[in-house]
């Protein structure tokens, strides 16, 4: 082989670099996620697979519904209605930020802007141990955009 | 020859628009007179001892080749893929992207779109993909792969001896692909068969035997030379003195063959002479190492090599100091990529080549030891050494046309511009697309500046007159500068052709009009005539 | 032809996944198989092409010189287009890399009348660096799935290349670039009829690839969604070498599957100029072949040729005549 100096390196060069994703996770752990799912309820406002793939394109919709139409019911697929709410609504049944939406988002690092608005339960619960805050907190998300 | 057309004709034939037929299919081509130039001949090649010699014409139908040619091509191919990387390199990462196809001259005049530069190589890649590869096996056609026949034989003859190697398409190139390249494979492949051409291989032979391209005879060299003497005389008055094989001399003088003889030509090397004659250096040529060009480039790697080595050879031999190369434009690729590799390492005589004059080291030359004229004429005009009158050059309006081997092959531009600028009072360049690294063939390069091949010559000069045109229209330029003997005749017959009005010249044709020798200087006798014996200030003015 | 070819086969790729995926079910072969063959082809047959272009010599220094050579100390040379020592080459090949300088000169020429005239043309440049970035981009922006926990930067490449912010999930401004660029390059084969006469199947194959990649990977964000999760899942696995076949739509191997074409395809096409461009003799040179020897390669031979004394015993008689010099040295040697 001629310029071997040159050319090896830029072998390796090139194999390092193509495979990153393996040895990036050399002696790490295959992540696991796991969601926790309300224990008291059984079905969400569409199936499963259904809120898997689409649940961050309903939940705009709902926002574009109630900031900038001013309506504020969802008649899903079996003809059942439920009032479009986030934190009074979703979060409702799903009582944790941190054990069921931050599982999936971190694991594939999304990061939605739910929460530059809202409030997430466990907020919540440290405000609302507030008294001066419970005023403030009342009061709706100001900058759905 | 074929008749020519009027140059405005041949421009409203000129249409870019490929046929509708699919190239591959397109076989054997057509071959046009005044397109092809005419076979070597039989004895020339039993001389230089090269395969298949024979008496046959492209017009035949039946080339005479040999029965077996495509085993022996496949096999020559399969040799060179081992030997040259850029060859193997270059059939592999074409992308055709097309950027090279209005970039050769050829094609611009012509046309025919085998002639762009990224068809002109897929001739051979189509070959080498079907015969050697999986893939084209498999897809043929789909994988752009062909069969090798004696059809396509025929095509390879007819386009690569349509490429003038100028490398213009390897400048725009992503990836520097260099048709040139392709080109001397594809000639080199040709060879084994018996195609090749009379006007490379006759010169080639005449090198290898007698000492220059054009078979002068030693005596005939110092006559010739003798000749352009007294020219000289005439014009200055000065006995010019030429050493010829001197043993010891300072400096080995080297340049093509064709301007001992050849007008233009002769103009410039009156210049070599007088210019050495004016610093009274201790010069030397050589009747022997008579030849700078090197028409070997034009025919393979090993016959660059063979026509080269006999001026290391010579130079030993004369014990000079270090070579001086005159203005040529093949001669200086080979000099300045090939020569030492090929050829060197320089004799231990030689040393870095130093001028006498200044005492500048050109160390830019130390390994090869040889510098061009050039070079060292602006290192002494830089300080001074010269007493130039460029006044004496006022009838010419002069540009400078970029030979491809200097430009591309070694990056020359400033110097002969340089010089120029000193010798001569209106200087102007043609259009930037048309200069320096991207300047255009004379359309007669690599050994094609036959009188048979006179159609294709037109035609790929076109770009470059054109531009020429330009600056005659815009800045009434008369006179056409270059530093390529292959130039200096074939930029004459373009200029004639396309642009009339305007002469062609070497560089130190106008340094040697502007020289003041002493006794000019003292007003002893007064320079009245140029190099040409014609009047310095145009007709009508009084010579002040 | 060529292109019809290269979009039948495009397209039977695509049915191909629909059937074997889809229908039949067999996805590990798609999920499994098929991407680690493809990856350890594009790997090996990368190397492969490498060394054995490494494994010719180059004989000669036949650099493509684009600026002023150096010579003089008082001329300004280039040192980018005419580099002199290897820390320039490795700038010009940068430029030439990173930036496509050369393509960057094209110039259109047009014959209007009896004028030949040079444009500048700068086109297929910006479709060129357009497609190659984003595509870099794009690649990038993958390695969110081979990483846990995801790097910031990926992050913050992720914001800036969505912050258009139109549509949810945010629609990627490399996506819509490399859409236009892709279209560009198709367009300009199918439309310039000196493309369209040089263009084979093999130029056309690798777009219509391409662009099933990018079509499959933006309809599979924006439009028929797939558990996001499971494809991670999937694809830390394959990097652990333990994946686990995710359950999820056809549009998710289909996409999968135009990249293992395009991987297994790479190597054995024209692709390859990807490694080639470093390899290529005219730009990875030192233009200062008269300043320094280079040996010649391994093959190469000092030609014979016919000495001065030869000629000399040849031409003898005339150079007598005509008054010059007779080397003596030339019969002592023959003594000796």
């Amino acid at each position: 082989m001629h310029d071997a100096g040159k050319v090896i390196p830029g072998i390796i060069i090139f194999v390092v670099f193509v495979t990153l994703p393996f040895w990036w996770n050399v002696g790490k752990a295959v992540p696991k996620v796991e969601v926790e799912l309300p224990k008291e309820y059984t079905s969400c406002v569409e199936d499963k697979s259904f809120m898997i793939r689409e649940h961050m394109k309903l939940l705009d919709n709902w926002r574009n519904e109630v900031v900038r139409n001013g309506y504020g019911v969802y008649v899903n697929s079996k003809g059942q209605t439920f009032h479009m709410k986030f934190q009074e609504g979703c979060m409702k049944c799903h009582s944790s930020k941190e054990r069921f939406c931050d599982r999936c988002h971190n694991f594939v690092a999304v990061k939605p802007y739910c929460w530059n608005c809202h409030i997430s339960p466990e907020e919540k619960k440290g405000w609302a141990t507030k008294k001066s805050n419970v005023e403030t907190f009342s009061k709706q998300p100001a900058s759905h955009h | 020859m074929a008749k020519m057309p009027k140059p405005d004709e041949l421009l409203k034939s000129i249409d870019w628009t490929p046929p509708e037929k699919d190239w591959m299919d397109d076989v054997p081509p057509e071959i046009k007179p005044g397109r092809f130039c005419y076979p070597a001949k039989k004895n020339i090649l039993e001389e230089i001892g090269f395969p298949n010699p024979r008496e046959w014409s492209p017009l035949d139908d039946d080339w005479k080749l040999p029965s077996n040619s495509r085993e022996i091509i496949v096999e020559g191919i399969i040799d060179r893929l081992k030997k040259y990387r850029s060859f193997k390199l270059f059939m592999d990462i074409c992308v055709r992207c097309g950027a090279c196809a209005d970039k050769c001259h050829y094609f611009l005049g012509s046309g025919d779109p085998k002639n762009m530069p990224v068809l002109r190589a897929e001739l051979l890649r189509s070959v080498i993909k079907g015969e050697l590869t999986w893939q084209g096996k498999f897809f043929g056609k789909l994988a752009g792969a062909r069969k090798l026949n004696e059809d396509i034989i025929k095509e390879w003859f007819y386009y690569f001896y349509q490429c003038s190697e100028c490398r213009r398409c390897s400048v725009f190139c992503p990836y520097g692909i260099d048709t040139c390249e392709v080109t001397m494979m594809g000639r080199e492949l040709l060879h084994l068969v018996g195609c090749n051409i009379n006007w490379i291989l006759e010169p080639v032979r005449n090198c290898f035997k007698i000492g220059n391209h054009l078979g002068l005879q030693p005596h005939t060299v110092k006559e010739n030379i003798e000749f352009l003497c007294w020219d000289i005389e005439e014009v200055t008055g000065l006995k010019m003195e030429v050493p010829f094989n001197k043993k010891g001399a300072e400096v080995l003088f080297v340049t093509p063959s064709g301007d001992y003889f050849a007008d233009p030509g002769i103009y410039t090397m009156m210049g070599y002479i007088m210019l050495f004659n004016y610093l009274d250096i201790d010069w030397t040529m050589s009747t022997y190492a008579s030849e700078g060009g090197n028409f070997g480039l034009f025919t393979s790697h090993e016959a660059m090599a063979k026509i080269n080595a006999k001026i290391y050879h010579e130079a030993e031999r004369l014990g000079v100091k270090f070579i001086i190369g005159g203005e040529c434009g093949h001669m200086w690729r080979v000099k300045h990529q090939y020569m030492d590799t090929a050829t060197g390492p320089a004799p231990k005589n030689l040393e870095t080549p130093r001028s006498p004059i200044t005492g500048t080291v050109f160390e830019h030359a130390k390994s090869t030891k040889m510098i061009h004229i050039c070079e060292f004429t602006a290192d002494l005009i830089a300080h001074g050494k010269l007493d130039l009158d460029p006044s004496r050059n006022d009838k010419y309006v002069v540009t400078y046309h970029d030979s491809c081997n200097p430009s591309r092959g070694m990056g020359f531009f400033e110097e002969p511009r340089f010089i120029l600028k000193n010798v001569c009072n209106n200087f102007y360049d043609m259009p930037e697309n048309t200069i320096r690294e991207k300047t255009f063939c004379c359309g007669s390069g690599s050994g094609l500046n036959t009188d048979e091949f006179m159609d294709m010559r037109m035609r790929g000069g076109l770009p470059r007159a054109n531009a020429v045109k330009y600056v005659h229209e815009k800045h009434g330029v008369n006179m056409l500068a270059c530093i390529c003997a292959i130039d200096r005749a074939a930029l004459s017959t373009l200029m004639d052709y396309w642009v009339p009005e305007v002469q062609v010249c070497g560089v130190h044709e106008l340094v040697a009009n502007a020289l003041v020798f002493p006794h000019e200087k003292k007003g002893e006798r007064k320079r009245e005539l140029n190099l040409r014996q014609e009047p310095l200030k145009p007709e009508g003015e009084e010579n002040a | 032809m060529g292109a019809v070819f290269a979009l039948l086969i495009a397209l039977g790729l695509v049915i191909f996944v629909y059937i074997g995926a889809g229908v039949i079910g067999f996805k590990a072969l798609f999920a499994v198989v098929f991407p680690y063959a493809a990856f350890f082809i594009f790997l090996g047959g990368i190397i492969y092409r490498i060394i054995e272009w490494a494994k010719v010599p180059v004989p000669f220094r036949i650099v493509t010189t684009c600026g002023q050579q150096k010579s003089l100390k008082w001329v300004k040379r280039s040192r980018l287009e005419s580099p002199f020592n290897n820390f320039e080459v490795a700038l010009r090949m940068a430029l030439e890399v990173l930036a496509f300088r050369s393509l960057f000169r094209n110039l259109r020429a047009e014959l209007k009348g009896p004028n030949l005239l040079y444009g500048s043309s700068k086109w297929l440049w910006l479709g060129a660096i357009a497609f190659h970035y984003c595509f870099l981009i794009i690649l990038i922006r993958h390695l969110r799935f081979f990483t846990y926990p995801v790097p910031e930067f990926l992050g913050i490449i992720e914001q800036v290349d969505g912050f258009l912010h139109v549509g949810i999930p945010h629609f990627y401004i490399t996506d819509g670039v490399i859409l236009a660029a892709l279209s560009y390059l198709l367009l300009r084969r199918l439309a310039d009829a000196k493309l369209r006469y040089i263009s084979l199947a093999s130029d056309f194959l690798p777009l219509f690839l391409i662009f099933g990649l990018v079509l499959s990977g933006i309809l599979m964000r924006n439009f028929f969604k797939v558990d996001i999760v499971q494809v991670k899942e999937f694809t830390m696995g394959l990097v652990h070498f333990s994946p686990k076949v995710p359950d999820v739509g056809v549009i998710f191997y289909i996409h999968l599957t135009f990249l293992c074409a395009l991987m297994a395809y790479f190597p054995f096409s024209k692709l390859v100029h990807m490694a080639g461009v470093f390899f290529s003799p005219t730009r990875n040179l030192a233009n200062n072949s008269r300043a320094k020897r280079h040996e010649p390669a391994p093959w190469w031979q000092k030609p014979k040729f016919k000495t001065y004394c030869e000629w000399q015993e040849e031409f003898k008689e005339v150079l007598e005549q005509s008054g010059q010099p007779i080397d003596e040295d030339c019969y002592k040697k023959e003594a000796k």
